[in-house]
């Protein structure tokens, strides 16, 4: 279970502090998939970034009882100046994860061939969401964060995706965050909308989505 | 520094160990990898770098034998005092601005800022030991070194001299990631340092009313231990103030890791 109470971020500015996100609620259990709408900069990657645990909230509380993964996104997360390869051993240590064993299913996942031997600063952001993706399923969360990524990339690395987390891992929770209430739509059980800093939450995606239409 | 302190939901504190040994480690690799690549003689640079700043100032003051007035020996006297300076001054210079290029790997939950330093001071303090080891046996077997005379007080002498440069290596790291004026003041501040760290004197050798105050800089003291051992009384007589050098590296450590703490609170993933 991942548990967020009365979380708050602020960062100060040359303008005063503002306030990003603002006493929000919010639970997911093993399993689950819920979207999280959003319009661009309305908080969606500050909030995953509180989720992940890479950044502490200014206020509230987050209770992580399931192994959370990295922010799944475009960029950050790996060393640029390293190669594919050299990032996906150094994640795999970081988590304690054997990375002998897997480097099989890297190689097919991925289908970067020599190009995990090159540094990730000349990929491509499609590339590199292969490459985040592969390695978090190497490691195995229980729950997968999601920002945006699903977005890019082929639908031959879609299908992929739905199969290694639809079906085979089918019992791990998963966060997604977009401003596309496609994909929202055809990936989750449930969608909660940001906007001003506060979420709501809805039981199912299209109340979500019509909300969301009505906010912005 | 494992859990957060948000985190009412804490991780034992034998857990975070583990996490952060396992961190630690990860970035140990990755910061050789990053270095020093798997180009020619890869990681052994980690040793050989500050051999050879050593190597080139004990040949120079081979050559000018009139820096030191004195009749010790001068490849031992350039190897233990140049040796320090490496310590002290690359544990600080790695430190400064270390967290800038290394922001998109606090994504990874388990990775903190005081990793990161900490990673780079084992490294740093790894090649400059293996450094000081290696020539003292190199100018051994040559015959230009005698044999250290007491090694328990070398190895103390370090030891004092490792703890400051730790301690020095946070405060900078910290200071550095708060402001880029600290970085730009650093440079000539450890310029100054240098002429006056005990690396090019003995406490002995100054006017009676400097030599306290030359002991008020922490590895003063530890320069003099280590040459105590590495020559013996009977050559030098060295003046240290143990106490007073543990204690103050150990109160600016303490100062540097809240200012890390601090700075954890404020710094964002890229």
């Amino acid at each position: 279970m991942i548990e967020l109470q009365g979380v708050s971020k602020s960062y100060p500015t040359r303008h005063g502090t503002v306030h990003v996100l603002e006493g929000i609620d919010l639970c997911v259990t093993k399993g689950e998939r819920v979207g999280i709408l959003g319009r661009n900069g309305a908080g969606k990657s500050t909030l995953i970034r509180l989720i992940s645990g890479a950044e502490p909230p200014t206020s509230g509380h987050i209770i992580r009882d399931m192994s959370v993964s990295w922010p799944l996104a475009f960029g950050g997360a790996f060393q640029s100046s390293l190669t594919g390869l050299d990032n996906y051993r150094f994640i795999c240590r970081i988590y304690g994860a054997d990375y002998r064993d897997k480097l099989d299913f890297l190689y097919e996942f991925t289908e970067l061939d020599r190009y995990l031997k090159e540094p990730i600063k000349t990929y491509s952001s499609g590339m590199r969401a292969r490459l985040a993706f592969a390695i978090s399923m190497v490691i195995e969360f229980d729950c997968f964060l999601i920002d945006e990524v699903v977005a890019v990339g082929d639908s031959r690395f879609h299908e992929k995706c739905l199969h290694e987390l639809f079906e085979n891992r089918a019992d791990r929770a998963l966060i997604i965050v977009s401003h596309d209430q496609g994909y929202i739509r055809s990936y989750c059980d449930r969608a909660s909308v940001l906007s001003d800093g506060k979420l709501t939450c809805f039981g199912n995606v299209a109340d979500a989505y019509e909300h969301y239409q009505n906010v912005y | 520094m494992d859990s957060l302190p948000m985190n009412h939901h804490a991780t034992p504190l034998a857990r975070s160990f583990k996490i952060q040994m396992r961190v630690i480690g990860a970035l140990l690799m990755r910061e050789v990898l990053t270095r020093y690549g798997r180009h020619n003689i890869g990681f052994l640079w980690l040793f050989v770098e500050p051999m050879l700043f050593t190597l080139g100032v004990t040949a120079l003051w081979s050559a000018l034998k009139s820096v030191h007035g004195s009749s010790l020996p001068i490849v031992g006297f350039a190897v233990t005092g140049y040796s320090s300076v490496v310590l002290w001054r690359n544990c600080a210079n790695r430190c400064a601005l270390a967290i800038q290029p290394n922001l998109s790997l606090l994504y990874h939950r388990n990775v903190k800022i005081l990793d990161i330093f900490v990673s780079r001071l084992l490294l740093e303090i790894g090649g400059a030991t293996l450094s000081l080891i290696i020539l003292i046996i190199v100018f051994m077997a040559v015959g230009l070194m005698a044999p250290p005379a007491d090694i328990g007080k070398m190895v103390g002498g370090w030891m004092v001299l490792v703890l400051f440069s730790s301690a020095l290596g946070l405060f900078v790291g910290a200071l550095t990631e708060r402001s880029d004026l600290a970085e730009r003041l650093w440079h000539p501040i450890s310029y100054f340092l240098f002429p006056i760290s005990g690396a090019v004197y003995m406490v002995d050798w100054l006017p009676q009313n400097l030599q306290p105050l030359a002991l008020y800089l922490p590895m003063v003291s530890g320069v003099e231990l280590l040459r105590e051992g590495y020559y013996g009384p009977a050559l030098v007589h060295a003046h240290y103030e143990l106490i007073y050098a543990i204690t103050s590296s150990l109160a600016l450590m303490f100062v540097a890791l809240l200012m890390v703490r601090q700075a954890a609170g404020r710094v964002q993933p890229e």
